[in-house]
C-alpha cells in the first residue's frame, strides 16, 4: 500500500504554474525518484509536500491522513523528514548536536523541565545523545561527532544532514538533491547509504539530477516538466519513454 | 561536562562572598547598595541575553516589562484599600491573608495588598502582555521586528508618565519592604544592607543556574537551531514560532521580577526606568557581553550598571552606552565576549581535564 | 466645539503633521538608496535648529539658517563616511543598532556642546503674538512659513528625483544597486548623497519649526518616532504618501486631546504604529504584493 498519496497538487506563483495538477503515490518501503529539467517544479513539489509552501489545490495524504496545509513542524511530527538542496546545517554546533536536533520530536522536556534540569530530563537527554551517536554510526561517521558541523567537507556535511533527517525516525525521508556537489566516489557512497536506509524500512522520496544515481537506486521514477507530470514508471520504462527523452534532449539542445 | 558547568557558578558564589567581605573589611559597605541594584538589573539582562543570543530576537522594549513589574507592584503595595474594606472582594482577600495592614510614614493606617500577591500579579500582567504582543511581534522581520518592542516600550513610558495613579513624572514612592520569608525582606534599610546584597545575588545565582540548565537542554538546543537556520529547525519538528514566543515571555517575566525586586529595594520607581534609553542600555550590555553568553552578559551587566550607578560615567552616562553599541556593532556585530573566543581561551586550560574525561 | 476652535486645532494638526512628513521623507530618502532606516534622522532636525539658534547670535537669520543647513549636511556626510560606508553587507539589525547608537551619541554630544536649555529662533516675520486672519481664523505667520517651506521642499525633491540626472541615478540605486553599479553609477556616492540630502532637509525643517515647537538637545528622538510612524503609515519609501500620512497623524493627534489627556498624545501615535505594523505593514497606501517582495 502506498505511504504517500498526492492528488491533483497545484501551486502558482503570480501567473506562473510551478506545479500543475500533479498526482502520484509512494509505496511504503520503496525509493521513488523525482526528476525533471531545471525549473520543472521539483523543489516546489517538495516544499508543498513538506509544508514549506501551502498548495493552491490538491491533497497530500500521508498514511491515509490529509497533511496538506500543515506547517513544516507539524508534518515532521507526522513522520516526514527532509533535507535541503543547499545544505542547512546549524552553525556553531557539532555534528552530534545537529543530529540531536533531528531527534527533537522524540523528547518531551520543555522550558520548565529544562531550567530545573530534572532527573528525567537528563535521562532523556542522554537517550537522545546515545541514539544520535548510533545514527552517526549507522551512516559511518561516528568519528565526526564532535567536529564543528560547518567545518566538515561537503560530502561529510551531506551525510550529517542525512543523519539529522534520519534521527527523527521518519517513515518517509525526502532528500533534495543529496548528491549535488559530490564527486563520483562520494555519489556512489551516497547511493549505498540511501539503499541502506531503504533496507532499514524507511521510505525514500528523492529529487536528483544525477541520472546514474537515480537509475541505480530507484524503484520508481516520476518525471516532471514545466510543473506537469509526464511520466511515472519503473526506471527501465522511463529510459525508453519517448516523452521523457524529448524533454531531456530538448533541454540539452537549448543548454 | 555536566559537572564542569557548575564551576563558574562556584566562582561567582566565591566572588560574591569575597566582595562582601572585602567591602566590610575596608569599611566601604556603601558599595553594596549599588552592587545590589546592579544584581537586579542583571536579572533582566540575563533574561534578555537568552532572547537575543539564543533565540536570535532583539527587544528594544524590555525596560517596559521591567517598569510593568515595578509599577504594578509599587501601586498595589501602596494603594490604600481601607475605604473599600467593606467591599466583598477586599474582605475576601483580607480573609485569605492576601492583604497587609501597616502604618504609613505618618503613623496613619494603611491596608494594601501583600507584596507577595502584588509581585505575583505584576509578573502575571507582564507575562500576559508579553504573550499577547509576542505573537504578532515575532512574526515581523527586520526594521519592523526591532520597532515593535521599541514602540511597546514607548507606550509604557508614555502611560506611566501620564497616569496620575502612577505618580506621573514623580513616580511612586513609599513602597514597603518585600518580606520574602519571615525575617528576610527586600528593603533599602541600612541595617539590612548586607542581607539584601545576599538576597539579590542569590536570586542572580539561582537565575543563572536555571538559564544555564535551559541553554544546555533540549529547549536550548532547539533555540540555537532556530537562530542558526530557522526553516531547517522547522523541518526537524521544532515549533519555531512557539519557542520564540515562550522565550520572549520568559525574558519578560525575568524583567518584571527584576522590576518588582528593585522597586521594593529602592522603595519606589520613577518613569525613567521605562525610558527607551534603559532598553537600549540593556541591549548594549548583552551585545558587549557576547550575545549568546550568559556569563558575559552577567559580568558586563553587573560591572557597567555598578559603574553607572556609582556615577563613574558622570554626565556621559548615556553616551557611554551609545558608544558601546556603535563600536560593538561596527567591529564585532556578534558580540564582544563571544563564546568561541572564551572557549578558545579556556581550551588552553581545559586540555588536561578533557584527557581525563576521555579516559 | 465652535467652528473657529475646530479650525485652530486643524491648523495646528496640519502644521505638526507637515513636520512629521518632512522627517518621514528624510527616512525615505535614505531607505530608498540603502534599504536601511536611519534612526538618527530626528537628530538632524535638532542639529539644524540648535546650530541656527547659535549662529543667529552672530549673523542675520537667513544667513544663520543657510549655514546651519550646510553644517548639518556636512555632519550627515561625515556620519555616513565614518560609520556606514565601509560596512560590507551589514544586516538590517546591525544597521538599526548602529543608527540608534548614533542618535544617542549625537544627542549626548549636543548636550555637551550646548546644554539642556530650550531654545528657539525668532519668528521669521512678526512676533509670537502677531497673527494673520485667514477666513476668520487667526494663524501665526510662522505656521504659514512652515507650510510654505515644507511644500517647497516636497516640490523641489520631486523635481530632483524625476528631472535631474543625479536624482535619477539615486532612484536607479534604490531599484537595483547592482544594475546601477554596472551602468557606472557609484552606489556608494549615492548613499553619501542621500545622507547629505536628508540631513539638509531635516535641518531646514528644524529651523523653520523651532519658533513654534522650540528645540532642545533631545527633541530629535520624539520627532524620529513620529517620522517613523508616518513613514510606515504611508508605506516605507513612498514620500508623497508620507505627506498625506503625516497630515493625517498630525490632525489625529491634535484632535485627540478632546477625548484623552494631552499626555497620552505620544502613546496614540505609537499605538497607530503598532496597529499598522501588525495589521498592514505595507502602509495605508502601499501595495501588499510589492511589499512582500521587499527585502528587509
Amino acid at each position: 500500500m502506498s505511504l504517500l498519496n498526492v492528488e491533483g497538487l497545484s501551486r502558482n506563483f503570480g501567473g506562473l504554474r510551478a506545479v500543475s495538477n500533479v498526482s502520484f503515490a509512494v509505496r511504503e518501503g520503496s525509493i521513488k525518484a523525482l526528476i525533471g529539467p531545471n525549473g520543472a517544479g521539483k523543489t516546489t513539489l517538495f516544499n508543498l509536500v513538506s509544508g514549506f509552501l501551502p498548495p493552491d489545490n490538491g491533497t497530500v495524504s500521508f498514511n491515509g491522513e490529509p497533511v496538506q496545509g500543515l506547517k513544516p513542524f507539524q508534518i515532521a511530527a507526522k513522520g516526514i523528514s527532509r533535507t535541503f538542496q543547499h545544505i542547512r546545517l546549524f552553525p556553531k554546533m557539532s555534528a552530534l548536536e545537529n543530529v540531536m536536533i533531528g531527534r527533537h520530536l522524540h523528547g518531551r522536556s520543555g522550558f520548565l523541565a529544562g531550567m530545573l534540569s530534572l532527573p528525567w530530563t537528563r535521562a532523556e537527554e542522554n537517550r537522545i545523545r546515545d541514539t544520535s551517536m548510533e545514527i552517526l554510526g549507522f551512516l559511518g561517521i561516528a568519528g565526526l561527532a564532535e567536529a564543528d558541523a560547518v567545518s566538515l567537507s561537503y560530502g561529510q556535511q551531506r551525510t550529517v544532514e542525512l543523519a539529522r533527517a534520519l534521527a527523527g525516525e521518519p517513515r518517509l525521508l525526502m532528500l533534495d538533491e543529496p548528491a549535488a556537489g559530490l564527486n563520483m566516489r562520494e555519489t556512489a557512497a551516497m547511493a549505498r547509504l540511501i539503499e541502506k536506509i531503504r533496507d532499514a524500512g524507511v521510505t525514500v522520496l528523492v529529487v536528483e539530477h544525477d541520472m546514474g544515481l537515480v537509475m541505480n537506486i530507484s524503484d520508481e521514477i516520476l518525471v516532471l516538466s514545466y510543473g506537469e507530470k509526464i511520466a511515472d514508471d519503473m526506471p527501465l520504462a522511463i529510459q525508453k519513454n519517448s516523452e521523457v527523452i524529448r524533454v531531456y534532449l530538448g533541454e540539452e539542445e537549448s543548454a | 561536562m555536566d559537572r564542569s558547568k557548575y564551576i563558574p557558578v562556584l566562582v561567582l558564589t566565591a566572588v560574591v562572598i569575597s566582595v562582601q567581605a572585602i567591602t566590610a573589611a575596608m569599611g566601604k559597605g556603601f558599595y553594596l547598595t549599588q552592587l545590589t541594584m546592579s544584581a537586579y538589573y542583571s536579572l533582566l539582562i540575563v533574561g534578555l541575553c537568552l532572547l537575543m543570543g539564543y533565540a536570535g530576537q532583539i527587544s528594544l522594549g524590555h525596560a517596559g516589562f521591567f517598569a510593568i513589574g515595578g509599577y504594578i507592584s509599587a501601586f498595589l503595595t501602596t494603594f490604600d484599600l481601607t475605604p473599600y474594606q467593606t467591599g466583598r472582594l477586599v474582605s475576601f482577600r483580607a480573609d485569605t491573608g492576601l492583604l497587609q495592614a501597616r502604618q504609613d510614614l505618618y503613623g496613619g493606617h494603611l491596608l494594601t495588598l501583600h507584596p507577595w500577591s502584588a509581585c505575583l500579579l505584576a509578573v502575571l500582567v507582564a507575562v500576559t502582555i508579553a504573550s499577547v504582543i509576542g505573537g504578532p511581534v515575532l512574526k515581523l522581520k527586520g526594521h519592523y521586528l526591532a520597532m515593535a518592542p521599541l514602540g511597546f516600550g514607548i507606550i509604557v513610558y508614555a502611560i506611566v508618565l501620564a497616569t496620575p495613579l502612577f505618580g506621573e513624572a514623580d513616580g511612586l514612592s513609599d513602597v514597603p519592604p518585600f518580606e520574602l520569608l519571615p525575617g528576610l525582606s527586600i528593603s533599602g534599610k541600612l541595617s539590612l544592607r548586607v542581607q539584601n546584597y545576599y538576597i539579590a545575588w542569590v536570586l542572580v545565582i539561582a537565575t543563572i543556574i536555571l538559564l544555564q540548565n535551559l541553554v544546555h537542554s533540549r529547549v536550548g538546543r532547539a533555540l540555537r537551531s532556530i537562530h542558526g537556520a530557522e526553516d531547517a529547525a522547522n523541518a526537524m519538528g521544532v515549533d519555531t514560532a512557539q519557542y520564540k514566543l515562550k522565550t520572549f515571555v520568559l525574558s519578560a517575566a525575568f524583567a518584571a521580577i527584576a522590576g518588582v525586586c528593585l522597586t521594593h529595594y529602592n522603595g519606589g520607581i520613577g518613569p525613567s526606568e521605562a525610558s527607551i534609553m534603559k532598553s537600549v542600555r540593556y541591549v548594549a550590555i548583552v551585545a558587549i557581553g557576547g550575545m549568546a553568553n550568559l556569563w558575559g552578559a552577567l559580568v558586563m551587566g553587573s560591572l557597567l550598571n555598578f559603574f553607572s550607578l556609582r556615577g563613574y560615567f558622570g554626565s556621559f552616562d548615556d553616551a557611554v552606552f551609545g558608544t558601546i553599541l556603535i563600536v560593538i556593532m561596527l567591529f564585532s556585530p556578534e558580540g564582544l565576549l563571544r563564546m568561541e573566543i572564551v572557549r578558545a581561551l579556556s581550551g588552553l586550560f581545559r586540555r588536561g581535564s578533557a584527557e581525563e574525561e576521555a579516559s | 466645539m465652535s467652528a473657529e476652535l475646530f479650525f485652530q486645532y486643524l491648523v495646528a494638526g496640519v502644521t505638526y503633521g507637515i513636520i512629521y512628513s518632512i522627517v518621514a521623507i528624510g527616512f525615505n530618502i535614505i531607505y530608498n538608496t540603502t534599504g536601511i532606516i536611519n534612526f538618527a534622522q530626528g537628530e538632524f532636525v535638532m542639529l539644524g535648529g540648535m546650530t541656527a539658534v547659535t549662529l543667529n547670535g552672530f549673523m542675520p537669520l537667513p544667513a544663520a539658517i543657510v549655514v546651519a543647513v550646510l553644517v548639518t549636511m556636512a555632519i550627515g556626510a561625515l556620519v555616513e563616511i565614518v560609520f556606514i560606508r565601509w560596512l560590507v553587507n551589514p544586516s538590517v539589525l546591525r544597521m538599526i543598532i548602529i543608527t540608534i547608537g548614533l542618535s544617542i551619541l549625537i544627542r549626548e554630544i549636543a548636550l555637551h556642546v550646548w546644554d539642556e536649555k530650550v531654545r528657539a529662533l525668532p519668528y521669521f516675520t512678526g512676533t509670537s503674538v502677531s497673527s494673520i486672519e485667514v477666513g476668520g481664523v487667526h494663524i501665526s505667520p510662522q505656521v504659514l512659513w512652515v507650510i510654505g517651506v515644507c511644500t517647497v521642499i516636497v516640490i523641489i525633491l520631486n523635481f530632483f528625483f524625476s528631472c535631474t540626472s543625479m536624482g535619477r541615478q539615486m532612484r536607479a540605486c534604490s531599484d537595483n544597486r547592482n544594475a546601477a553599479r554596472l551602468c557606472g553609477i557609484s552606489a556608494r556616492n549615492m548613499v553619501t548623497l542621500s545622507f547629505v540630502l536628508s540631513a539638509g532637509i531635516g535641518a531646514l525643517a528644524g529651523c523653520v519649526v523651532s519658533p513654534i515647537t522650540y528645540v532642545q538637545y533631545d527633541s530629535g528622538t520624539g520627532l524620529a518616532i513620529k517620522g517613523f510612524t508616518v513613514a510606515i503609515l504611508g508605506g516605507l519609501g513612498n514620500s508623497m504618501a508620507a505627506v498625506a500620512a503625516g497630515i493625517l497623524l498630525g490632525v489625529l493627534e491634535s484632535f485627540s486631546i478632546w477625548v484623552m489627556p494631552t499626555a497620552f498624545k505620544d502613546a496614540l501615535s505609537i499605538s497607530i504604529l503598532l496597529i499598522i505594523l501588525f495589521a498592514r505593514p505595507s502602509g495605508l497606501f502601499g501595495s501588499r504584493e510589492v511589499f512582500s517582495m521587499k527585502e528587509f
